[in-house]
């Protein structure tokens, strides 16, 4: 079981940071087939959210074949995501720390660089979503 | 159907008018927040949805009958008054002897596990709770009546952070495990954020804005970019409020389809800015109004 926290500033949707949550917990093992995700009225419980929300975060798991509801006994994992590969995540971190420091001795501050970095990574993500 | 239904709805006290022409229908199974200014009409809305009183003009319907016309009707409909009122002297206990003898439909069962899961104890008079549990018990009548459609007139404006979020969490779990259809006044947004999915922004007695939270934000955007004449926007983007320095313009605009203009830098919006950038635009109109209003009567 998982416990799911919200990030009021993020400005990421609700839903979608309960969905990002479960990502998370499987690409970190917490999370295996056959485990419950906690039931909508414990997550209302414990966040104070509407209901809908939650039933909104898991209809989407459900969408992207991760989980699946059972009525009457609440919502279980059924899929997996491939678990972070720690070489692969310090090869890119290396590659990322050479960029930013050829940034920085061409005379950009930090703050230009992570505005660089976000609207890199809205141009990428939203590649085939329009 | 709708839980609330409201057509040219107006209630005038002397010669002030509290609410006029309102006009909304709030579709059943909703959580609705009610937000304005002090002095919007928020509070007589409800008491006219929960018949306390009755309008002055136009109609409305709660759960498809006139609010108040029988005792069915009444039982229906759950109000929860500002400062969740209590009985001082009653003890606990007997405020739950009350509610069992005056509703035909009490759940004696949620309401003896609710204060069980509140540790109150049922001997104490409601005189000696804190805010948060004065409020916890108000609310446990309120739900333990079974009605269909629960209205709450700011039941957090009182309570200190934890007590907030505890009453929150309590009526958030009473929506996921009851059909009810829930409309609370509140000023604060942030908690509104987390537990409404329809809004309702009430200013000067007037609607400003009515809809579907998610679809709302979705219609919704801030575009910055160059300076420019709000005026040559495309057809399907409707200014609702517009700031403007040397060299940049901030819009805020209502939108029916992405917005294409490279120009623009396009963030979302927060309810909070939604809510905030009506209530201005009300404030302003309504500044333009009475200005307009002087220069006639000149």
């Amino acid at each position: 079981m998982i416990e799911f926290h919200l990030d009021p500033t993020s400005g990421v949707a609700t839903y979608l940071q309960l969905v990002q949550q479960v990502h998370q917990a499987l690409r970190l093992g917490l999370l295996e087939p056959g485990d419950r995700l906690p039931t909508a009225q414990q997550v209302v419980a414990a966040l104070a959210i509407n209901p809908n929300t939650v039933l909104k975060a898991y209809r989407d798991l459900e969408r992207e074949g991760l989980v699946r509801a059972r009525p009457g006994l609440g919502t279980f994992v059924i899929g997996t995501l491939p678990r972070t590969d720690p070489t692969a995540q310090a090869r890119y971190r290396r590659s990322l720390a050479t960029w930013l420091r050829s940034a920085r001795s061409a005379g950009l501050d930090a703050d230009e660089i992570e505005a660089i970095y976000r609207s890199a990574v809205r141009d990428c993500f939203s590649e085939g979503v329009a | 159907m709708t839980a609330v239904q409201a057509t040219g709805l107006g209630k005038r006290y002397g010669r002030r008018w509290a609410l006029s022409d309102c006009t909304l229908s709030i579709p059943s199974g909703r959580v609705v927040g009610l937000v304005g200014p002090n002095g919007a009409g928020k509070t007589t809305l409800l008491h006219l949805a929960s018949g306390l009183i009755e309008p002055t003009s136009g109609q409305i319907d709660v759960l498809g009958d006139q609010p108040g016309s029988a005792p069915d009707a009444l039982a229906r409909v759950g109000f929860l008054a500002q400062e969740s009122p209590v009985y001082a002297r009653l003890t606990v206990a007997q405020h739950l002897q009350m509610g069992r003898w005056l509703n035909p439909a009490w759940d004696d069962g949620f309401a003896a596990r609710r204060l069980d899961e509140l540790d109150l104890d049922p001997r104490r008079r409601a005189g000696t709770l804190s805010g948060g549990q004065r409020a916890q018990l108000a609310l446990t009548l309120a739900v333990a009546k079974r009605p269909e459609l629960l209205l709450l007139d700011e039941p957090v404006a009182s309570l200190d952070p934890l007590a907030r979020r505890d009453f929150l969490s309590t009526l958030m779990e009473v929506v996921a495990t009851r059909e009810v259809s829930i409309v609370l006044s509140s000023h604060l947004i942030a908690d509104l954020e987390r537990v409404c999915d329809y809004l309702v922004v009430l200013v000067a007695g007037r609607v400003a804005l009515v809809g579907d939270v998610e679809e709302l934000l979705a219609a919704h955007c801030r575009l910055s970019g160059p300076r420019r004449d709000a005026a040559d926007l495309p057809a399907g983007q409707i200014v609702i409020e517009a700031s403007h320095v040397d060299r940049q313009s901030t819009l805020i605009v209502r939108t029916d389809g992405p917005v294409l203009d490279p120009a623009w830098s396009v963030t979302p919006l927060t309810l909070e800015d939604l809510v905030l950038a009506y209530l201005r635009r009300a404030r302003d109109d309504g500044a333009e109004r009475s200005s307009d209003a002087l220069a006639v009567s000149r």
